[in-house]
């Protein structure tokens, strides 16, 4: 087991210095890169993998592609990168289209799910190889090569080959390689997905780190949730091809548009409810609040709630049972069994859900603000 | 024989508990090992008695000797040449763009090992051109055809062995084209399989004897058994030269080819199979 994995982000802070004066090359080169993506579908036979998808990213913006698999969002990433063509629409690269430039022309960075750097040559080669496709001579392509490696915190692995290095460390000098080219766009395929939980971590906050010293603009796909909401900007939901919405991870988070965005990110409580007259109004648990626009008409629905938002306290004849209790830290996850048979989970301080063991009766009620109403589940 | 005795010594590694046990696989180790050795020495052992020590000093100087091996030489140089510059290409080309072709393609490379050389040869002497026929060089050319087979396997090996899509994908990114994707990243991870296919290129030209005798050539094999009718012990003196040459460059390419790939972490270098790269974790 490799020992740099804790000190890479240890030294990362110290290579500060030299991240800044790498920053200031790039960003005079550049100055950041506006990336817009415009009615992208893509049909792979009876599949729409995308499905006039259409997203903007701002120069220097971190912009993350959140989504089950195969909801399309590396599929869009490969059209940026010009791995792969999109069957209509167009990718504009600073108002410019470059649908027909070749992605040896296109000057991205990128980073892949799997390990891909080349095994004939060492860190500090594979870091070079780009600069030496761009004709920079030998002496100043190793020097620029070993600052980079120095920035992601492996210059001490610089003569090392991919077999010798760590999951983790090759991912870094991955990263280290696609920076090297000083890179318009740079495009990272679920690049931590192969890496253990702690190694993941340390890694995500480097990447973000780099990217906002360096204004690289940038789009990062990823399935994983807790990674995009902590790492992006913005963050894209995707489902069947098509954005869903696209929203700071806050407002992702307090303000799903949709059912599938509301479920997909973060724990979501499905409650029975009734519309009111107007359907404006939803009565969930016996109160009446109002209901967010854009839900359903008529019919029958469902509140969407989080944990938090619920409030939960210990009550003789109330309206829930307590089946379970995960401790999670600080906040405590309370299972209660409403009548019904509605299972929901509430979030309480821990402290306060010491008195409710299993079995307690306990009285569980809603916020006052809107609430999220979908078709009921069937 | 060497890669025999490697497998058993491989197979008995871990010691069985049993002592009884313990003792009878070595027993048994060794009855195969001499079984083998004798079935594959005995032969070689007569054939030095038959040929005398004496032969070995003149063989070199008999007429023919040198001009025969050198034209078996210049066609390994062709044949290898030729079957490397079609068939690398296809074969990258064939696991990035069109993979449901694989099957199709190792069904088509096992034609050449079905169908005998000498309906091949007889076959395209019928169809040639003239100019082609009476050229020295399309023999060579026939030979790309029957180490087509055993090129396309070592080089299908060593592509399965590593992510070839994701390599060449990355290169691109940073701004290689597709001949210097094949140049700098592609052939030095396929190295492997490419030094696989030319021992077998090489070991299958220096022995074919059908084809050239009826392309009326005379390569080294054909010498040998020209010369085996007016001088029996002096021709057998020269294969059994022969097969040490090829045998002692087997080895080297072997040999080196190992070291260089466990440098890059790759796996040992054997006649048919590449060894898979370790995959490490985190």
């Amino acid at each position: 087991m490799p020992t740099n994995e804790i000190a890479g982000s240890e030294t990362t802070a110290a290579k500060a210095a030299a991240g800044a004066a790498w920053s200031g090359a790039a960003g005079g080169a550049h100055g950041g890169t506006s990336v817009s993506l415009r009615g992208l579908t893509r049909v792979f036979g009876a599949t729409r993998a995308l499905d006039e998808m259409s997203l903007e990213i701002a120069p220097g913006e971190l912009v993350a592609l959140l989504g089950p698999s195969g909801c399309g969002k590396t599929t869009a990433l490969r059209i940026v990168a010009g791995f792969e063509f999109a069957d209509s629409g167009e990718v504009l690269i600073d108002g410019r289209d470059v649908s027909g430039v070749p992605a040896s022309r296109r000057d991205m960075g990128m980073v892949f799910q799997s390990y891909s750097l080349f095994p004939n040559m060492n860190a500090l080669d594979n870091v070079a190889f780009g600069l030496r496709m761009r004709k920079v001579g030998g002496g100043d392509r190793r020097k620029r090569a070993a600052e980079l490696l120095d920035m992601v915190g492996l210059a001490p692995q610089a003569g090392q080959y991919p077999h010798q290095l760590s999951g983790g460390q090759q991912q870094r000098v991955a990263l280290a390689r696609a920076l090297a080219i000083e890179p318009r766009v740079l495009l990272l395929d679920e690049p931590l997905s192969a890496l253990d939980a702690k190694v993941r971590l340390q890694l995500r906050e480097q990447i973000r780190t780099l990217q906002q010293r360096l204004g690289t603009t940038t789009l990062f796909v990823t399935h994983d949730q807790e990674e995009a909401l902590s790492m992006a900007d913005r963050v894209g939901v995707m489902r069947a091809g098509k954005l869903e919405q696209v929203a700071d991870p806050a407002g992702l988070y307090s303000r799903p548009a949709t059912a599938f965005v509301a479920e997909f990110v973060g724990t979501m409580n499905r409650l029975p409810a009734e519309l009111g007259s107007a359907a404006s109004t939803v009565t969930v648990l016996g109160a009446t609040v109002p209901a967010q626009p854009g839900g359903p008409d008529s019919g029958p629905v469902d509140a969407l709630i989080r944990p938090e938002d619920l409030t939960v306290k210990a009550a003789e004849g109330g309206n829930g049972i307590v089946t379970n209790r995960t401790f999670l830290g600080a906040v405590t996850r309370v299972a209660v069994r409403l009548s019904g048979d509605t299972e929901v989970s509430v979030d309480v301080s821990s402290a306060v859900a010491l008195e409710m063991a299993p079995g307690t009766a306990v009285q569980v009620s809603l916020p006052a603000t809107p609430v999220l109403t979908a078709p009921r589940a069937s | 024989m060497a890669a025999l005795t490697k497998d058993l010594g491989m197979a008995t590694a871990p010691p069985p508990p049993a002592s009884s046990r313990r003792r009878s696989v070595p027993v048994w180790r060794w009855v195969i090992l001499l079984i083998a050795a004798v079935y594959f020495l005995l032969p070689l052992i007569a054939a030095l008695r038959f040929a005398g020590f004496k032969a070995f000093g003149t063989v070199f100087t008999q007429q023919g000797f040198g001009s025969a091996l050198w034209l078996s030489v210049r066609f390994a140089a062709v044949t290898w040449l030729v079957t490397m510059v079609l068939m690398i290409p296809t074969t990258v080309y064939i696991h990035l763009r069109l993979p449901g072709l694989r099957r199709l393609l190792e069904g088509i490379t096992i034609l050449p090992i079905v169908i005998p050389p000498v309906v091949l040869i007889i076959g395209v002497l019928q169809v040639m051109p003239l100019a082609l026929r009476a050229s020295v060089w399309m023999l060579p050319l026939e030979y790309v055809i029957l180490a087509m087979p055993f090129a396309y396997r070592a080089l299908d090996a060593g592509l399965r062995a590593i992510d070839v899509k994701t390599l060449t994908e990355a290169s691109n990114s940073l701004g290689a084209g597709w001949l210097t994707t094949l140049w700098r990243v592609i052939l030095p991870n396929l190295r492997t399989g490419v030094l696989s296919a030319t021992i077998l290129i090489v070991a299958l030209v220096l022995g074919e004897f059908t084809m050239a005798s009826l392309d009326l050539q005379q390569t080294f094999p054909v010498w040998i058994v020209l010369f085996d009718q007016f001088n029996a012990p002096m021709s057998v003196a020269a294969s059994i030269f022969a097969l040490l040459v090829t045998w002692f460059f087997l080895m080297l390419i072997t040999v080196v080819a190992t070291r260089q790939s466990r440098r890059t972490g790759g796996g040992e270098v054997t006649l048919f199979t590449v060894a898979p790269r370790e995959t490490i974790g985190n």
